[in-house]
């Protein structure tokens, strides 16, 4: 420790130098903890999907109907206790750009059946449920756009033509912030009243008994359809998300790679500024050998020059994405929710800066002990 | 007067390992710059390929996809008597009305499925679509359950061989042919007959109606005619325009990251060349002070130094332009939100793209050599000398 005087005066000697290059680390932490991030936020939300629900859809794709009639058929099969259904309204608030999810559902049943992922006050679900032309809305999707409780919106349909007003009676918190809190869901008679043959089960969700009968129950559910005019496919809703997620194509590889050239770029100016260093004070070195420092000892000096610069800029860099996003409820417009820098995250960008505290200082560090004094002290730069 | 050029690529390479560490870093920056323009490019160019300004595509009211629409029969054959539509070959007009569907299909390897159209068209369709052509096999007969499939997507799909049988919809259709489209969005497309299609679909209405025109400029009175008609509720959309919007959402969020990750890397490649521009001038404060005093300008100095910077940065720039050309042509694929099914795409490296790759890196150059040169310029002449 008696030694970090002088590691500091080093680091001191050239301010502009040793700002710019922590800069820099911390500049590619940042970015590495951001890109990694979409990867965990996607992953964990193909992970909150409930092993313990079910999603019916038609076999053909998901943006058939179901007939409305399986319900009582869904709710006789042995392990089903709850069943529930929604459709993808595909309402447009004011402009095309402003998108997000809002279903027409079964109100009461698909509140019974995700009441435990969703935090809803009791006396605005009592009033949602009492009021045809009421909508519940998550909180996410109220703050986007100011909403307040009570208020009146108009979605323009996409599916179901003309304009559709509803009163927000509800706001919903997601118990699991990787659930979203970006979904309008209303009562589908509203859309019935005026499209009596249009509006039908997108999808149905089953609330399993025992997660563990979910494989009998989905074999169950599609041999009873599987000769009718609507078969039906039956998956968890984990593996529903899951695939869902999988439709964005295959973001991680393009994340994974942009963050190792983000990272391989920086190790180049690092190890750069790391040479220029060492380059500039070979005399030093000289004179450091002739009164009496051991070649170890140069060497560690170095590298601990380099590990500050490495460590202190990850810790910037690391530190400002966790402190950022969380707090700021970012979410990239909805697509992401619940977007955070996870631990395993951070421990890999401590790895990173590790890694490049070792390459970059490496080459100097031995040249630096390697070096003769006789012949650094006659080196003229 | 100028201070040559030659000198300053002398003392890059003086400088070897600092010099190509410096550039690499700026290669890298480049490379990964024209990647992400290369993507977005690709899916845009995929869907703006799909339509043509000669077309006309008509939905119901209000539907801002394919998917969302729907038209009756009887209202297609109001639209398919329409003046302006030219007539094909047969003296029919180039009328086709579309079913389409995302459907669920094996995938070729991995297990799972995929989302992909199935597009029902007429006859006429492969006059109305003059890019579609096809590369194997022949058209699907009418009146048979025979399909042909888009190049792009065949590959991801299992039993998609000409000759195969293709399972949706609750029955077999026989893969006739593969076709191409130039690139557009249709090569991500099974088509059939309309006629085979919609029983098995979603009943008794088209999605929507394509028509030919006689000449690009009568759009705006077909649109008229369409939307002033209130026996239809239709809205009437340029093709090319249609599909073309269809991009912007995913583009948009493409070239924000592009500009977002790269606009980062680079503020760190720009801190690597003022380091090393800051310590090439430090090391040559000697030399630069000789410069000043054989009678050369600080001017010339500063634009010496500048020009130094650029020309490193530019190094990179094409290196970085050559490590990102192999990925034009590779084909991937995401989700079209608005039609709900799976595009596959190509990269697309244009000679636009490269070019602003280069001007990336010499703006890189510039913002990194810009201080370090006027500190050069600025070296007290006695001092320095002794």
């Amino acid at each position: 420790m008696k030694y970090f005087p002088l590691v500091w005066a080093n680091l001191m000697r050239h301010k502009r130098r040793t700002v710019l290059t922590t800069a820099s680390v911390a500049l590619a932490l940042f970015l590495f903890a951001s890109l990694r991030s979409v990867v965990t936020t996607l992953k964990a939300g193909a992970e909150v999907g409930s092993e313990s629900r079910m999603i019916v859809q038609s076999a053909k794709a998901i943006v058939f109907f179901l007939p409305r009639s399986y319900r009582e058929r869904l709710l006789a099969v042995p392990g089903v206790a709850a069943v529930t259904w929604a459709d993808w309204f595909g309402g447009v608030y004011q402009d095309p750009r402003n998108f997000f999810a809002s279903f027409a559902a079964d109100a009461e049943s698909y509140l019974e059946v995700y009441k435990s992922d969703l935090e809803l006050p009791a006396d605005q679900k009592a009033t949602f449920l009492r009021e045809r032309t009421a909508c519940v809305v998550g909180k996410h999707l109220m703050d986007k756009f100011g909403w307040r409780l009570g208020q009146n919106i108009t979605l323009k349909g996409t599916i179901f033509q003309g304009d559709w007003t509803f009163t927000i009676r509800g706001v919903y918190r997601a118990v699991d912030p990787a659930f979203g809190e970006d979904v309008l869901v209303f009562h589908y008679e509203v859309v019935y009243e005026r499209y009596p043959r249009w509006v039908n089960p997108g999808w149905y969700v089953l609330q399993l008994k025992d997660p563990a009968l979910a494989p009998q129950v989905a074999a169950t559910v599609d041999a009873m359809f599987k000769n009718s005019a609507d078969p039906t496919k039956t998956g968890t809703e984990r593996a529903f998300n899951a695939n869902f997620m999988t439709m964005w194509g295959n973001v991680s590889f393009l994340m994974d790679s942009i963050g190792m050239a983000v990272v391989f770029a920086i190790l180049l100016v690092a190890a750069n500024s790391m040479m220029l260093s060492a380059r500039e004070r070979t005399n030093e070195v000289g004179v450091l050998k002739t009164v009496g420092f051991t070649d170890r000892l140069l060497f560690g000096l170095v590298m601990a020059e380099a590990s500050a610069i490495a460590l202190g800029g990850a810790a910037l860099g690391l530190g400002a994405a966790k402190a950022l996003y969380r707090p700021s409820g970012f979410s990239a417009m909805g697509f992401l929710p619940g977007f955070d820098v996870t631990a395993g995250t951070l421990a890999t960008g401590v790895g990173i800066a590790v890694a490049l505290a070792l390459a970059s200082g490496l080459v100097p560090a031995l040249q630096a002990a390697r070096l003769s004094a006789v012949q650094a002290l006659r080196h003229v730069e | 007067m100028r201070i040559p050029l030659i000198y300053n690529v002398r003392s890059l390479l003086r400088r070897p390992v600092s010099s190509a560490m410096t550039a690499l870093g700026i290669a890298l920056v480049v490379a990964v710059f024209i990647a992400m323009l290369a993507l977005a490019h690709g899916f845009q160019m995929a869907l703006v390929r799909t339509g043509s300004p000669d077309n006309v595509l008509v939905l119901r009211k209000g539907a801002d996809s394919e998917l969302s629409s729907g038209i009756g029969r009887d209202n297609a054959a109001i639209i398919a008597a329409l003046p302006q539509i030219a007539t094909g070959t047969d003296g029919r007009p180039l009328a086709s009305p579309e079913v389409f569907v995302p459907m669920s299909l094996d995938a070729a390897t991995g297990g799972g499925d995929r989302l992909v159209v199935a597009r029902g068209v007429s006859a006429q369709a492969f006059e109305v679509r003059q890019n579609v052509r096809i590369v194997e096999g022949r058209r699907f007969a009418p009146g048979q359950d025979e399909v042909i499939i888009g190049t792009a997507i065949a590959p991801r799909l299992a039993h998609s061989a000409v000759g195969d049988t293709i399972r949706f919809g609750g029955r077999g259709w026989l893969v006739a042919g593969h076709f191409s489209s130039g690139g557009s969005a249709f090569e991500s497309e099974i088509w059939g007959q309309n006629e085979q299609l919609m029983p098995v679909l979603r009943g008794e209405f088209y999605q929507v109606m394509v028509l030919r025109l006689r000449s690009a400029a009568l759009f705006d009175e077909v649109k008229r005619t369409v939307e002033d008609d209130r026996r239809l509720q239709l809205d009437a959309h340029r093709e090319s325009d249609f599909y073309a919007a269809q991009s912007t959402v995913l583009r948009v969020i493409l070239n924000f990251l592009a500009v977002f990750i790269t606009g980062i890397m680079a503020i760190g490649a720009v801190f690597g060349a003022v380091n090393t521009m800051y310590a090439a001038v430090a090391s040559r404060t000697a030399e630069i002070a000789v410069l000043l005093t054989l009678g050369f300008r600080p001017r010339s100095v500063l634009a010496s130094f500048l020009t130094e910077a650029t020309f490193l940065a530019l190094v990179g720039g094409l290196l970085g332009c050559l490590a990102a050309l192999p990925i034009n042509g590779i084909v991937t694929s995401t989700t079209n939100w608005s039609s709900f099914s799976m595009i596959a795409f190509s990269f697309l490296v244009t000679p636009r793209i490269l070019l602003y790759g280069v001007l990336f890196s010499l703006v890189m150059g510039v913002l990194g050599g810009f201080f370090p040169a006027r500190r050069a310029a600025r070296i007290p002449v006695v001092q320095a000398i002794r």
